[in-house]
């Protein structure tokens, strides 16, 4: 184990790291391009991986050293690429997604980040680390993410609100109990390794009957009524 | 001469001294008797002046406005006053009329004679004889009915003749709303009126009801207000007399999901009346809601959950009535959301005055309270104003809907210059009124790292934002109002004879503007007095910092939290528009011509090429179009004469009222089936009743 | 007994001397406006490989304009007439509030954060009725998308100055710019959020590029074009000049909350002469900063501006609840 630092500044700035991540998961709610959303993704990836990078710092946990490569290396360079060239070979990049009505998404993910603010109040009097006050942030991006799932019609945007709600529990992990056992977080990356590629499989084949990656054709897919 | 000016000056002196008696030798209650019986033989005298071919009867509004200063001195003398309290020997035997004073209803006694006598001056010379008749006498009765009973509603002091008032107030103002009974849509509006007011009623019934049983008393004298102060209660029963309040007060005020009856009832009643409705009524409602609250079940026993529930309501009902208040075109039914819009912004602020009291902070619990009831004057002053402005626009072009309305700035420019104040007060421009109280909200909002847990400070955090929405939107709707009506061409081709309103309406509306300038450039003034009643309704005012920078700074906690002074703030304003105006004008001295506008190349211009009411409001509908449930009718290009419609429907009926409809439709098919048609059934039904009552009062 | 009469000597010296400060600043936001303005144009110039027109070019422009003869168009209402010189008058006003180069201004207790809003909307609601007054087809146009973009803007810089406000305990702008100025080197996450906030909100207000394009006529798509096409000579230089010290101002704002390193503290000569220093490096690069963001950015479609300003709105009410999450 290294030895712990305290440094005020340090804090702040994994605060601040916090803030962005909460940014861009906002962003993200806001964005219409399936391109520009990969690339919000990888951005809350490096800010996450950023903020665990200074967490492992700040704690001395030598754990969160590898879990903040991990991260650096699968969300930011690996996941992102992989979309990325899905969507490309799905010509999807540039579609317009239809959505519910961005100013009304936003203020129900206001709402959303005030609840889980308040909702982390007593887990933030419980908990001993320094970034503890982050808790609620981690809670409020594991919610825009479910919005950001449940407002989308596109089957690739789904997987991406998916991937970043998985940022969002590692980010309350790490600054809750300073990250999941190492065990748990290797297979977590694995699965969600897996997932996207079993996900890009399935796209194709999603497409090739229906001709669409709209989910409003699995609608389809249940037994008629009479 | 020297003779004559030495008679003069004594002569003065008798009068001044003679005034001066007359006012200190009363005290504030005898002074608003005084007011009440003076305006109930004016109402006497107007039933029988009405038989008389030939008589003026409007002109009886004028001294009418007697009462009226006779109602703001005594409210004026008594905020700095003691409280006053007399019982009268009326009413049932043994229950008599108990009668009170203090810095609360003084207050609000103040709000009535101060906007009432500008409505009475307009109304002089906005009513005509020929025009409505032997009517105008039944009006005048009424109005001044009206008037007595708002003001025995802030003077009673005991649960039966607040309520005894409270209904001769709804009926009065109903009979008032229902002025033109021959259409069938104002008969409607009265209806929807009565029934929520009645409703409301029952509310109240139960509230006091709660608070008189805490005394502990056998006899019936817990009816009394100062029982109830008294009186002990669980917090269930308090919980149960508050909410009752809310909603009983709340259906009077106008508060979401309770308004309906406001749009409806305003644009039917004649314009003075609604002005009446509107700025003064609502008022009284709101009165009612801070003497139960702050007075009868007291501050201590306040709780901030309360006060979310309130601030959540006040803030949807201001959201719900400036978004809908956008969308009309209906320049009363435009008001009357708009005041739906300003009672939440009151409510607003009680919320957070009880939420502060309830966590223990009285200093911004004080400054909440104050808040609210500066909006409350406020918006009594200028909504007064707009209202009357309404009417004169409807006696001088002879509508309200603003889609046919335009250029009514050169038809009626000095109405024009006093609709200007009305709509930047109402807009929160400083330096007129509007502005002050919502700072002061603002400025209670700021409080907020006071409190200790997070979900009430994210609440209060976000009915800041929600104010700082309603104000902006506040804005675009009143430049919508002033740039359709008054500004621009006319719209309707056939251009009917405009004119300027009368002199008695001018000077009305005068009284009204100028009091949204001075309210609006002394508050520390205002905020002193209204600080008199905050201590005397909960012991604590704001504290030994505010106020310490003098008359001229608005201090509300201290120097270096917040300060305002709208009279260096006008003048500064006044001084560099004027400079800039003198060297421009003296620097370049180029004439002006005038010649067509530019129409960007275009060959014509019609009427028809401006904006209207609806069409303004179109980012609004579009933005906003979750909350509205639209209609519209859109021309296709092929169209001979394209009409544009579209109207915006108020989701509460559907979402709230269609369902209640439904259940009691219900319910009564099947009380139908309790009906046979056969008496001896129903006395079966009352024996059955008497029996098992019977049976209630044994079991002990 | 010497006490006496000295005291109310110096305070009226020092009242002076500080009124003297207040009426440097004023009159120093008022005169330089217009330079502001003319190095974005010529930052912009260059970026997009013109011949730029000069620093100077705004003052030539105004110049000319106040020289020629005014032209009302027929059925112009005084509302029109005296528009011009409220909106300048209270432009005026708000250079003598916002504390630029001096955070010690004796006019400052009159108006806090609220008020200098109210002062901005004062102005804004003039303008927009008397783009109504004439009754075009354009100015109406241009008034409903000039409050339809307010109507958004406005709550959000109130919620940003709040935010500011929150970590100062004040709403005082020379308080809160003292604050944060003073304070030794903190990161806020909620001041970086308002922060992004008003930046959007400056390009929306003073009508930049991703909502309305400064540069161009264009009838559809214009918003505070509209609005003044009315105007000619003295008033439409008024209009102007009231819109370039608006944008200065809203710069001067972003500069004193956000960047307050430099500013002033009190009205000794040195003091003002590094702020005024101070003031203008920062501005000559945040003003590039725009001419940057102008010649990058596409301009937005009208129904999407809403949009814009709605993401800028919930950004400052995300910034209000971040300081009591993050920072308390």
């Amino acid at each position: 184990m290294l030895p712990a630092h305290d440094s005020p500044f340090g804090v702040e700035m994994v605060n601040l790291l916090g803030a962005f991540i909460l940014l861009v998961a906002f962003a993200m709610l806001a964005s219409r391009r399936t391109l520009s959303l990969i690339r919000l993704f990888a951005f809350q990836g490096f800010f996450l991986s950023m903020s665990i990078f200074l967490v492992a710092f700040l704690s001395g946990e030598s754990n969160l050293y590898y879990s903040a490569f991990f991260t650096l290396v699968l969300k930011v360079i690996l996941l992102p690429w992989i979309l990325r060239d899905l969507s490309q070979r799905l010509k999807i990049g540039g579609d317009i997604e239809t959505l519910v009505n961005v100013p009304v998404t936003m203020i129900i993910g206001i709402g959303v980040v005030v609840f889980s603010f308040s909702l982390a109040e007593p887990i933030l009097k419980a908990a001993s680390t320094v970034t503890r006050s982050l808790i609620g942030v981690g809670l409020a991006c594991v919610l825009l993410s479910f919005l950001v799932m449940i407002t989308r019609k596109k089957a690739m945007t789904q997987i991406i609100g998916f991937l970043s709600m998985e940022n969002g529990l590692l980010f309350s992990a790490t600054n809750a109990t300073y990250g999941m056992p190492m065990v748990v977080e290797l297979a977590i990356a694995l699965d969600v390794l897996i997932g996207a590629i079993i996900f890009g499989i399935f796209f194709f084949q999603i497409r090739e009957t229906f001709e669409s990656l709209d989910l409003k054709y699995f609608e389809k897919l249940k037994e008629d009524e009479e | 001469m020297f003779f004559l000016l030495d008679r003069h000056k004594r002569y003065d002196c008798v009068l001044v001294q003679g005034l001066s008696w007359m006012i200190f030798s009363f005290s504030p209650l005898d002074l608003s008797l005084l007011a009440i019986s003076f305006w109930f033989v004016l109402a006497i005298l107007s039933l029988f002046l009405s038989r008389i071919h030939g008589f003026h009867l409007c002109r009886m509004f004028l001294p009418g406005t007697a009462g009226s200063i006779l109602l703001t001195m005594s409210g004026f003398l008594g905020l700095d006053g003691s409280p006053q309290a007399k019982t009268i020997p009326l009413g049932l035997p043994g229950l008599p009329f108990h009668l009170r004073q203090d810095a609360l209803s003084s207050f609000f006694l103040l709000i009535i004679g101060f906007v009432s006598l500008g409505i009475s001056i307009f109304s002089s010379g906005y009513f005509k004889d020929d025009h409505h008749g032997k009517e105008i006498g039944f009006l005048l009765f009424q109005y001044h009915l009206f008037l007595i009973s708002m003001t025995l509603v802030l003077l009673s002091s005991d649960s039966y003749l607040f309520l005894l008032s409270w209904e001769s107030m709804a009926m009065t103002s109903y009979f008032l709303v229902v002025s033109d009974h021959e259409k069938d849509v104002v008969r409607q509006a009265g209806f929807l009126y009565l029934l929520l007011a009645h409703i409301g009623t029952l509310a109240l019934f139960l509230s006091f009801g709660i608070l008189s049983s805490g005394g502990g008393l056998q006899d019936f004298s817990g009816y009394a207000f100062e029982q109830m102060e008294k009186g002990q209660h669980s917090s269930l029963a308090l919980t149960m007399a508050f909410f009752l309040a809310f909603f009983g007060f709340g259906a009077k005020a106008g508060i979401l999901p309770l308004h309906i009856w406001l749009p409806e009832a305003h644009p039917v009643a004649p314009s003075p009346i609604s002005a009446l409705l509107s700025g003064v009524m609502l008022k009284v409602a709101i009165y009612g809601m801070v003497r139960v609250w702050f007075d009868l079940i007291g501050i201590h026993f306040l709780s901030w959950k309360w006060g979310m529930v309130v601030l959540a309501v006040g803030l949807f009902t201001a959201l719900f009535g400036i978004l809908f208040a956008l969308t009309q075109n209906d320049l009363k039914r435009l008001l009357a959301y708009s005041s739906i819009d300003n009672i939440g912004i009151i409510v607003m602020g009680l919320g957070l005055s009880i939420i502060f009291f309830g966590t223990g902070h009285p200093v911004p619990g004080a400054l909440g309270l104050i808040a609210a009831l500066y909006h409350s004057l406020n918006h009594a002053v200028f909504k007064g104003l707009l209202f009357l402005g309404a009417g004169s626009i409807l006696h001088a072009s002879g509508e309200t809907n603003l889609n046919r309305m335009g250029g009514l700035i050169r038809s009626m420019p000095q109405t024009a210059i006093l609709y200007l104040v009305a709509i930047l007060s109402i807009s929160a421009i400083p330096p007129l009124n509007g502005f002050v109280s919502e700072w002061l909200t603002f400025q209670t909002a700021l409080s907020v790292p006071l409190l200790e847990t997070g979900g009430i400070r994210s609440m209060v955090a976000l009915s800041a934002a929600g104010l700082a929405l309603v104000s902006a939107l506040t804005a675009m709707c009143f430049v919508k109002v002033y740039g359709i009506g008054f500004l621009g061409v006319p719209r309707t081709a056939p251009m009917p004879k405009r004119h300027e309103s009368t002199i008695p309406e001018r000077l009305g509306m005068l009284w009204l503007a100028s009091g949204c300038l001075l309210l609006g450039c002394l508050p520390t003034i205002v905020v002193r007095y209204l600080e008199t009643i905050t201590i005397s309704l909960t012991g604590g005012g704001l504290g030994k910092n505010a106020n310490g920078a003098g008359w001229l700074w608005l201090v509300p906690q201290s120097a270096r939290r917040a300060s305002y002074s709208p009279i260096v703030f006008l003048a500064v304003i006044v001084v560099t528009t004027l400079l800039t105006f003198l060297v421009i004008r003296i620097l370049f001295r180029r004439k002006t011509r005038t010649s067509a506008s530019w129409n960007c190349g275009y060959p014509a211009r019609t009427s028809r090429m401006q904006d209207t009411a609806d069409s303004f409001s179109q980012p609004i509908r579009h933005f906003f179009s979750p909350v509205y449930k639209m209609t519209r009718h859109l021309p296709l290009p092929t169209d001979e004469k394209p009409i544009f419609f579209v109207e915006i429907d108020d989701q509460s009926w559907f979402l709230f009222y269609r369902p209640i409809q439904k259940i009691v439709e219900k319910m009564s098919a099947l009380a139908g089936k309790l009906q046979t048609g056969k008496i001896s059934v129903y006395l079966t039904y009352s024996f059955l009743t008497l029996l098992f009552l019977l049976f209630l009062v044994k079991s002990p | 007994m010497t006490q006496t009469s000295t005291v109310p000597h110096q305070w009226i010296a020092d009242l002076l001397f500080k009124g003297l400060g207040e009426l440097f600043q004023t009159a120093s936001v008022i005169f330089f406006a217009p330079i502001f303005l003319g190095w974005v144009n010529l930052c912009r110039s260059c970026l997009q490989s013109r011949r730029p027109a000069g620093i100077l070019q705004p003052y030539r422009d105004l110049l000319k304009l106040l020289r020629k003869e005014v032209v009302l168009a027929t059925g112009a209402s005084p509302l029109f007439r005296i528009t011009p010189y409220i909106v300048f008058g209270s432009m005026g006003l708000a250079a003598a509030l916002v504390p630029a180069v001096t955070t010690d201004l004796p006019f400052g207790p009159a108006a806090d954060a609220i008020a200098l809003v109210g002062i901005f909307s004062l102005a804004r609601i003039f303008m927009a009725l008397s783009a109504m007054d004439i009754g075009t087809p354009f100015g109406d146009m241009g008034a409903r998308r000039e409050m339809m973009i307010a109507f958004l803007a406005e709550p959000a810089t109130m919620m940003v100055l709040f935010t500011a406000s929150l970590i100062s305990r004040s709403t005082s702008l020379s308080t809160i710019a003292e604050t944060l100025g003073g304070r030794h080197f903190t990161l806020y996450p909620s001041l970086v959020f308002a922060t992004t906030s008003f930046f959007l909100i400056i390009l929306a207000e003073n009508s930049r590029l991703p909502i309305d394009n400064p540069s161009t006529h264009l009838e559809l798509t214009m918003i505070h074009e509209a609005m003044l096409l009315e105007y000619s000579g003295r008033h439409l230089a008024l209009m102007e000049w009231g819109s370039s010290i608006k944008l200065l101002l809203y710069f001067s704002i972003l500069i004193s909350f956000f960047l307050p390193w430099g500013i002033s503290h009190e009205s000794s000569f040195g003091g003002l002469l590094s702020g005024f220093a101070f003031l203008v490096l920062k501005l000559f690069i945040l003003g590039t900063l725009l001419a940057i963001l102008e010649s990058t950015l596409a301009k937005l479609r009208l129904f999407r501006a809403p949009e814009f300003l709605a993401a800028a709105y919930l950004l400052a009410v995300i910034a209000f609840l971040s300081h009591f999450i993050l920072e308390v």
